[in-house]
């Protein structure tokens, strides 16, 4: 199970190092550097597997039924991924400690950083390809992060918006293309995918599945035509470019490629789409990092084209081409994680990345230009340095392969033209910023950088030397057992050595490093051209204008569906609403009326239904009298609850007339601040349609009710009515359903209500508004706030009061109550203390902070859920005994109460808060007061 | 005999209710639709208690109690605001 520690570490780690910034500014640095070699320590295990040829699988069940397992995998590819994910981390966590300055947030930094080394584990550990998709998108946020880390600055937000756009996009495509693969084998298990290579190229459905997974790889590894997104991201600070753009993240899109590689590769879309997406990538970035003033826009545009070189590798398909890949990923990580270690060395010693301006910076820091000076004899290929060796296979590998194709000369010509340009750009580096003369105008005056931050620079370029002139005794066999992790079978026969003699591949060497010195003695005529050519391949501008339009057609389309008139969104509602429920009684096959008998009715049923009907006329008619519309609303309440009654809802009827209670206060709680009476805003023509509408409506649901109401009824109702004594120990169906058959539910309606209860407080908590000083008629208020015979009478009914609800909470698992009732109950007898005393007569008499109650209540009623868990039954079952309690007799005791007393406190709680803050707000209520009174 | 008082006390108490709906939905005046508001409540604290009666059941008492005990609290919210506008102060 050790892999998953290493995915999970640093997602953990992550947390804490953000939290232990508080501490001081380089706790975090080493507690990210601690998490680091944790995870590097957890991976030890299993590092002798790939060496023995072994695949490592770890699986935990998650949803099976979906074919989805947490499931990782270690092979020789996923741990070169790994070890470099985690080494180059660590130096990199290195590195931006001395890097950061005082104003920028460490923690923040840190944290950023290991959520995105956890992504990026995650992505290379994964056996499960909806698992890789997961973490891929995981990496797609954490980069965004991380480039917008620099909050403040514009080009920041908008180059961390734009590789977000395009890495998601690429994201979205490669899950469809994923899907399609997983359904091609049955199975998203890479060891089942990557065994059925056969079966997936013949599928008729490869070509799109290749397209669209393609599409995730090349955004993600920049690769021509979404490389715009990458010189852009250079906004971030520089150990993340390090990190993420030499290293890690665009590497996951070859990672991906080379995953892939057995299954994809070998037919001619992958070399069509692969070589080409490559082989314009490598030119492309080679030409533009040559002219870029910026020192991390060359390195960032040689990082394009060196990922196209990687790309073209793995798109000539053969084994040998993919080993040449892999050691290009391992050297391309080490020299270009260490020049942009060293550009971001002279940003911050100079203050500027512009290479018009730093000239001759070998005075000041001849160490750092030294170190430089090897990585970018790396980058450019010269021998001795691992870039050639590398290098010079990939250049094998186009002569190679064109031998066998038309148009023979075309792709080495092409290849060597970019290392030629390559050459250029690294002289360029080296001989523009340390040598060329002398400074012009930098802020600061350049000198060696503190001792610890040259440190993985130096680490990376001995590295670089080491796998340069002694790769069979470094890096042959993490090599070995990575190009097999990649083929999926022992690698063929290849040669790590310096001299091969003299071939096609040293005579195209040799041409590049000539061809380049030359390019950059004539580099000005060069610039000039390259000045004037400027702009005419402006992919951001294209990407700018896509987005533009887009925006503009999602503006279009909302403004069509989205007037901002409330009436006109309701009236097209309610019509079509209205259409679609006529055309299924229309052509006979459902009656209006079902078969079912009619009850007959009685006097005072019919009596009541009629009241009820003109009183809810009558409330329409009133409404723009607000008040007296409310009043005649509180006896349709009433009426309504006597509905319940008759027809044998107790519950509700109880349940009916708290809230109806419960609503007059909050209506006049309102309304006091409101208008008393609505102006008419509509016109005649209007009203009329309107009223047309709303009858029309109404009559449907009439009709709805009528005909549901007339058919014979089968539902869930009997079970529930069977099992209620048996299965919750109570007599009382709606209240057992409440709080056992579907506690779960009830839990969750009042987290609702507390969340609504605590989000009420927090938008009135300050708010203080004038209330009018005198009634809709001009009088003045009557004095007397608080009448002496009510506040007497109210003072004596709140003991009887809490009674009623205790008896009604207490019977209500077996008869009408529970604890929904009984909390209005007591939330109106201590609302009567407010209204009849005053605010300041019941907080002295009473809490006034009623977070703990509703708190409370959440807790009772999850920790009943829980400890049905703990005796390993489901959430939530509920368990009862019967007792015998001398006096009172037999008496029945179910967990479900406790639930039931969580549901009290909170519905107490909830509309206690409500309605005492809707009170506070008039300032009125705040007599004297300095602070913000908390009550 | 207790069904035909029951019967003409049923007839009786709609008529009130009958009457105070009457009184609710003429007004004139505010108080006097707060009246009838309360004088409804306590009518169908009746029709609640004679059903109870008439079915020989106890299960509508609590309702009737409910609305005996918190009928009058709207009631009260109501003249309050007429008295003060402001209920809770």
């Amino acid at each position: 199970m050790n892999l998953f520690f290493v995915v999970l570490i640093p997602f953990l780690g992550a947390g804490l190092a953000a939290w232990v910034s508080r501490f001081g500014r380089l706790q975090s640095a080493w507690m990210a550097g601690g998490v680091t070699l944790v995870a590097l320590i957890a991976l030890t295990p299993s590092l002798p597997a790939p060496f023995l040829g072994e695949t490592l699988v770890q699986r935990i069940p998650w949803i099976p039924a979906l074919g989805l397992d947490l499931v990782l995998r270690l092979d020789g590819l996923g741990l070169l991924f790994a070890l470099m994910v985690l080494g180059m981390g660590l130096l990199v966590i290195l590195y931006a400690r001395y890097y950061l300055a005082e104003r920028d947030c460490m923690g923040r930094f840190y944290g950023y950083l290991l959520l995105f080394m956890g992504s990026m584990l995650g992505i290379v550990l994964s056996e499960n390809l909806i698992l890789l998709l997961m973490f891929w998108e995981l990496t797609s946020l954490s980069s965004f992060l991380l480039i917008s880390y620099w909050q403040h600055r514009e080009d920041a937000r908008t180059g961390a918006r734009m590789a977000l756009a395009v890495t998601g996009l690429g994201g979205l495509a490669m899950l469809g293309g994923f899907v399609l693969l997983g359904e091609m084998v049955g199975s998203y298990d890479l060891s089942v995918v990557l065994a059925n290579g056969e079966l997936i190229r013949s599928d008729p459905l490869y070509t799109p599945m290749l397209v669209l997974i393609l599409l995730g790889a090349f955004t993600k590894s920049a690769q021509f035509p979404f490389h715009f997104w990458l010189p852009h991201a250079m906004a971030a600070p520089t150990p993340v470019s390090a990190y993420l753009h030499s290293a890690t993240l665009v590497k996951a899109g070859v990672f991906l490629l080379a995953r892939l590689f057995p299954v994809l590769s070998g037919t001619s879309q992958w070399s069509i789409l692969v070589i080409g997406a490559g082989l314009a990538t490598l030119l492309i970035g080679a030409y533009f990092a040559l002219f870029k003033h910026d020192i991390k826009g060359l390195l960032a545009y040689s990082t394009i084209s060196h990922l196209g070189l990687i790309t073209l590798l793995f798109g000539i398909g053969t084994p040998l081409a993919a080993v040449a890949g892999v050691f290009h990923i391992i050297n391309h990580a080490t020299f270009k994680a260490s020049l942009f270690m060293a550009a971001g060395i002279i940003d911050h010693e100079c203050g500027t990345r512009d290479m018009r301006r730093i000239n001759g910076l070998w005075r000041y820091m001849p160490y750092t230009g030294t170190l430089a000076m090897v990585a970018a004899a790396a980058m450019a290929g010269v021998p001795l340095f691992n870039g050639f060796l590398s290098k010079e296979m990939f250049f094998g590998e186009t002569v190679t392969f064109s031998a066998n194709h038309t148009w023979d000369w075309l792709l080495p010509a092409a290849v060597v033209v970019a290392g030629i340009f390559a050459v250029a750009y690294s002289l360029r580096f080296i001989h523009d910023v340390f040598f060329n003369g002398d400074p012009i105008d930098l802020p600061k005056t350049p000198h060696e950088p503190p001792r610890w931050m040259k440190v993985p620079v130096e680490i990376l370029v001995a590295i670089c030397l080491l796998v340069g002139i002694l790769p069979a005794f470094t890096v042959a066999p993490l090599l070995y057992v990575a190009a097999t992790g990649v083929l999926q079978t022992a690698p063929p026969d290849y040669d790590l050595a310096i001299w091969h003699g003299v071939n096609a591949a040293l005579i195209m060497s040799v041409i590049a490093l000539i061809g380049g010195i030359l390019i950059y003695a004539g580099r000005r005529p060069l610039f000039n051209l390259a000045t004037k050519l400027e702009g005419l391949l402006d992919a951001r501008a294209v990407f700018d204008g896509l987005l533009k339009g887009l925006l503009a057609l999602a503006g279009a389309v909302t403004r069509i569906l989205d007037t901002g008139s409330l009436q006109r969104m309701l009236l097209v509602f309610i019509l079509s609403a209205l259409t679609l429920g006529t055309v299924g009684f229309l052509g006979g096959g459902a009656p209006l009326t079902g078969d079912r008998d009619l009850l007959p009715a009685d006097a005072v049923s019919l009596l009541v239904t009629i009241a009820l009907i003109i009183v809810a006329l009558w409330t329409v008619v009133l409404h723009r009298r607000r008040l007296t519309a409310l009043i005649v609303m509180g006896a349709l309440g009433l009426l309504v609850s006597l509905i319940f009654v008759k027809f044998s809802a107790p519950d509700l009827a109880l349940t009916q007339l708290s809230v109806e209670v419960v609503t007059i206060v909050l209506l006049l709680l309102a309304l006091y601040f409101l208008p008393q009476y609505s102006p008419a805003e509509s016109s005649w023509p209007r009203r009329v349609r309107d009223i047309g509408v709303a009858c029309l409506a109404g009559g449907g649901a009439a009709a709805l009710t009528w005909s549901v109401l007339t058919r014979p009824y089968e539902s869930i109702a009997d079970y529930f009515l069977e099992n209620s004594v048996p299965g919750g120990g109570g007599a009382n169906v709606v209240n057992v359903i409440l709080v056992d058959f579907r506690g779960f539910d009830t839990l969750g309606e009042i987290s609702v209500l507390a969340l609504a209860g605590l989000g009420i407080y927090a938008m009135l908590k300050d708010l203080r508004l004038p209330g009018p000083t005198c009634d809709a008629r001009g009088r003045p208020w009557n004095w007397d706030m608080h009448p002496v015979i009510m506040a007497a009478l109210t003072r004596l009914l709140l003991p009887l009061a809490l009674l009623v609800s205790a008896f009604i909470f207490l019977r209500g698992h077996n008869l009408p109550g529970g604890g929904f009732i009984a909390g209005l109950i007591t939330a109106i007898a201590l609302i009567m203390q407010y209204l009849a005393n005053g605010v300041e007569w019941t907080h002295v008499r009473m809490t006034s902070n009623l977070h703990p109650v509703i708190g409370a209540g959440l807790l009772i009623g999850l920790l009943t859920g829980l400890a049905s868990l703990v005796f390993g039954y489901p959430f939530l079952t509920s368990a009862f005994t019967h007792v015998h309690w001398p006096v009172i007799g037999d008496f029945e005791l179910a967990s479900a109460i406790a639930f039931d007393l969580g549901v009290y406190l909170v519905v107490v709680g909830a509309t206690l808060l409500i309605l005492v803050h809707l009170g506070l707000m008039h300032h009125a209520s705040h007599p004297g007061e300095q602070e913000p009174n908390h009550a | 005999m207790l069904s035909i008082a029951v019967s003409i006390a049923f007839a009786l108490v709609s008529g009130a209710l009958l009457l105070s709906l009457f009184r609710l939905l003429r007004g004139p005046d505010k108080p006097d639709r707060i009246l009838a508001l309360d004088t409804l409540y306590i009518n169908t604290i009746a029709l609640l208690v004679l059903l109870g009666i008439h079915l020989s059941s106890s299960l509508y008492f609590e309702a009737a109690l409910l609305i005996a005990m918190m009928g009058f609290v709207g009631t009260v919210a109501l003249c309050k605001y007429l008295l003060r506008g402001d209920i809770i102060e």
